[in-house]
């Protein structure tokens, strides 16, 4: 074995160990446990429910849309597709604040359907639920099934064109068999998502009727402090997610990401008035649905930071250790993976990329109950707060990174690497001279996307904090309990800025200058 | 004397066999029909291609299994001979240093190797920075400092005009004169033979022949040979 190979050798193991331990941990635990009681069905059945529906209704509606960004071009449409990846960076509890203050009990909607003598609607429960995923992945699948989209040649729609085709005659030739393709994968990574929901159902769900497998890890943990029922919820969570990504994996998943989204293709089908009214329509309210929550969240907190209590600040600083943390982390465990997966044969470099991308199929609950089991004989749960949720989130958004980084490498080594070699550049030489300078990009891109991931992450962080360790996603949470709208809308506007801002310093910092 | 001593390298249905020696400080241009494996001769000898069987020596040491970097070549390659994130003195300096760690003699060294190809005072700048014969100058200012006994080139410069390919194939001839190493070149143009090789390996139907005369070679082209040059 190449000494290159080394670190991300071990790096893999760690990461695989991890997983498996913690596993392990849950799985012992759990078989001392009773079976399933009558509220656990009903967790993994809502959780179940939420998924499917909230991947059909995001997919059902990104379809329109999509195709009216496909074949439209107007003054806004690449500050739109961009803004389309932003749900990503969001931190899921800013995005509820804003949801509420549209959907919400005193919500703009509530308050036009009281205007007109309408009864109003109740966020909470399957419908909220549903609703905070479809705006968080709306967007995402957009952006797939947009991918699809332009990746019709050109020619395809002028050949269309010259015999005449119409609308329908171009749906049923070139639009549908695409969708056939991309649909499914859509669908899939929507599910998986949604599968693993916990900060949504936290907020908006909860109760017998709409608690996810991940909210009752989180309660029976917290609340009950039966770890034998957490355990054991977290195998059926596990069960779940792995089914769910190893299907996902043999279809093919479409990336989300990279790939060009630019101009659209000219339709000669299209000029229609009416699909043109149609598709300005569509494009409108998906903008609106989007843009509405942020903004009313911005106008409502922006005001109050320098109000904020200093108890918001320390929680502000906790969450950008752990996000920096995490983030140097992530980029040590990626870049000694990818760079063995150069170096191994077919089939280990696999393996290795495979255990990399293992935190899919486990959840962050599960990872963090297991942390918890496996830890507690040595340290408290508050001490561990913080460490637990640098590692959970660093594995949680490796794959991402990998995803971006392997490929970028392995072009990287296509390119220049036997000109290295030639060279005598191996090692730290490489690394420095080579590697790093020309992976600038995707290291940029991948290290913005876990800090800003990090710094929103209210998950494993709930199952261990105290307020005197709470990350600020927590403590938003927190004053949104206590009602303290105020200070709430602030500390979201806070948060936000933290967490766009990390993804934007390290995206810019990956851009600027680099020489292509 | 650079020896292919019985050397066979097979990849697939293709296959390539040598067994031929050519002179220290001797011009040898690589010639013969695409695919036959001229590329493959070269990257056999600068370490890119591991080997079937047999051996390959430089002045009787042998030098297949070496690593790439620690064998006595220098190589210049069709393109990608830069690298587009470093100036135009840091990609001459790595044939110093990989790390980039240089002695002010060593820098020194460096800034003479960029006068020495004329790019006096154009250090500074990147790849892009620099036309495509400049470009193919910080290349050769590279081979100069490293003073390789061996200099590969697979098919050089051939992004360039013929004009300023010429050009660039009498600077290689002064480099490899001043560093006085044992050059094979790879080409698909019988001129560049012609102007800079004095001696000739054809390629063809998976053999490469022992070096013989380039004049005699084009004046009286075997069978394979005459097809491909036509």
């Amino acid at each position: 074995m190449s000494r290159t190979a080394l670190p991300g050798v071990a790096a893999a193991t760690l990461v695989a160990a991890l997983v498996a331990a913690t596993l392990v941990a849950v799985a012992l635990r759990a078989e001392a446990a009773a079976q399933f009681g009558p509220a656990d069905w009903a967790a993994i059945r809502f959780t179940v429910l939420q998924a499917v529906l909230s991947a059909v209704l995001s997919v059902g509606l990104a379809i329109p849309v999509a195709r009216a960004l496909a074949r439209r071009r107007f003054p806004g449409r690449r500050l739109l597709i961009t803004l389309l990846g932003a749900p990503f960076v969001l931190p899921v509890i800013v995005a509820i604040l804003g949801l509420l203050a549209v959907f919400g009990q005193n919500g703009l909607v509530n308050a036009a359907l009281a205007g007109i003598g309408l009864p109003g609607i109740r966020i909470y429960g399957l419908t909220g639920v549903v609703l905070a995923h479809v705006f968080f992945n709306l967007p995402l699948a957009v952006r797939l099934i947009l991918q699809g989209w332009v990746g019709i040649p050109a020619e395809r729609f002028r050949l269309a064109a010259s015999l005449g085709f119409g609308p329908s005659d171009v749906a049923r030739l070139l639009e549908r068999p695409m969708l056939r393709e991309v649909v499914p994968g859509a669908l899939l990574v929507v599910f998986l998502l949604c599968t693993t929901s916990f900060a949504v159902a936290l907020t908006l769900g909860g109760g017998p009727r709409a608690t996810t497998i991940e909210l009752a890890i989180y309660q029976a943990f917290r609340f009950d402090f039966d770890l034998g029922r957490a355990a054991l919820l977290g195998l059926a969570q596990v069960a779940l997610t792995a089914t769910a990504a190893l299907v996902a994996l043999r279809s093919a998943v479409p990336a989300a990401f990279g790939a060009g989204l630019g101009a659209p293709v000219a339709r000669w089908d299209a000029r229609t008035p009416l699909l043109r009214v149609q598709d300005t329509i569509l494009v409108a309210l998906a903008a609106a649905f989007l843009l509405t929550p942020l903004l009313l969240v911005v106008t409502r907190g922006a005001a109050g930071i320098v109000t904020l209590p200093a108890s918001v600040w320390l929680a502000a600083g906790r969450s950008v250790a752990v996000a920096l943390g995490s983030t140097a982390l992530m980029l040590i465990l990626a870049l000694s993976i990818a760079a063995a997966t150069l170096r191994l044969g077919r089939t280990p470099a696999r393996l290795i990329e495979a255990s990399g991308y293992l935190a899919v199929a486990v959840s962050p609950m599960v990872l963090g109950t297991g942390l918890f089991l496996l830890l507690f004989p040595v340290a408290g749960p508050a001490d561990l707060a913080l460490p637990v949720t640098m590692l959970v989130n660093a594995v949680m958004s490796l794959p991402f990174a990998l995803r971006a980084l392997v490929p970028a490498l392995a072009e990287i080594e296509r390119s220049y690497g036997r000109l290295a070699s030639s060279l005598d550049m191996h090692g730290q030489a490489r690394l420095r001279h080579l590697w790093l300078p020309r992976l600038r990009r995707p290291l940029g891109f991948a290290a913005g996307l876990a800090a800003a991931l990090s710094m929103g992450d209210l998950g494993v962080v709930a199952l261990f904090a105290d307020p005197e360790h709470a990350t600020l996603p927590l403590k938003l949470y927190d004053l949104m309990g206590a009602y303290r709208s105020d200070a709430a809308a602030a500390a979201a506007v806070l948060l936000l800025a933290l967490s766009l801002g990390a993804f934007w310093i390290f995206d810019r910092g990956g851009r600027i200058d680099a020489d292509l | 004397m650079l020896t292919f001593d019985r050397v066979e390298v097979r990849l697939g249905d293709f296959e390539l066999v040598a067994d031929l020696g050519v002179e220290r400080g001797a011009r040898v241009a690589v010639i013969g029909p695409s695919g036959a494996g001229k590329s493959t001769l070269l990257q056999a000898v600068a370490g890119f291609i591991d080997l079937t069987s047999g051996q390959i020596e430089w002045r009787r040491q042998r030098i297949d299994g070496l690593a790439p970097g620690v064998r006595p070549v220098s190589v210049v390659f069709q393109d990608q001979n830069l690298f587009p994130h470093l100036t135009a003195f840091q990609n001459v300096a790595l044939g110093v240093d990989p790390r980039l760690r240089l002695s002010e003699v060593q820098r020194a060294n460096v800034e003479r190797a960029l006068d020495r190809v004329g790019l006096g005072g154009l250090g500074e700048r990147k790849p892009a920075h620099l036309s495509g014969g400049q470009q193919g100058r910080v290349g050769l200012a590279r081979v100069l400092l490293r003073r390789q006994p061996i200099l590969l080139l697979d098919e050089p410069f051939s992004a360039l005009g013929p004009a300023l390919k010429v050009e660039m194939l009498d600077l290689v001839s002064e480099v490899a004169t001043e560093t006085g190493a044992t050059v094979l070149m790879v080409t698909h143009d019988p001129d560049d033979a012609r102007r800079f090789a004095p001696q000739t390996v054809l390629v063809a139907n998976g053999v490469a022949h022992p070096p013989q005369n380039t004049t005699d070679l084009l004046r009286n082209p075997p069978a394979a040979l005459r097809t491909y040059l036509g």
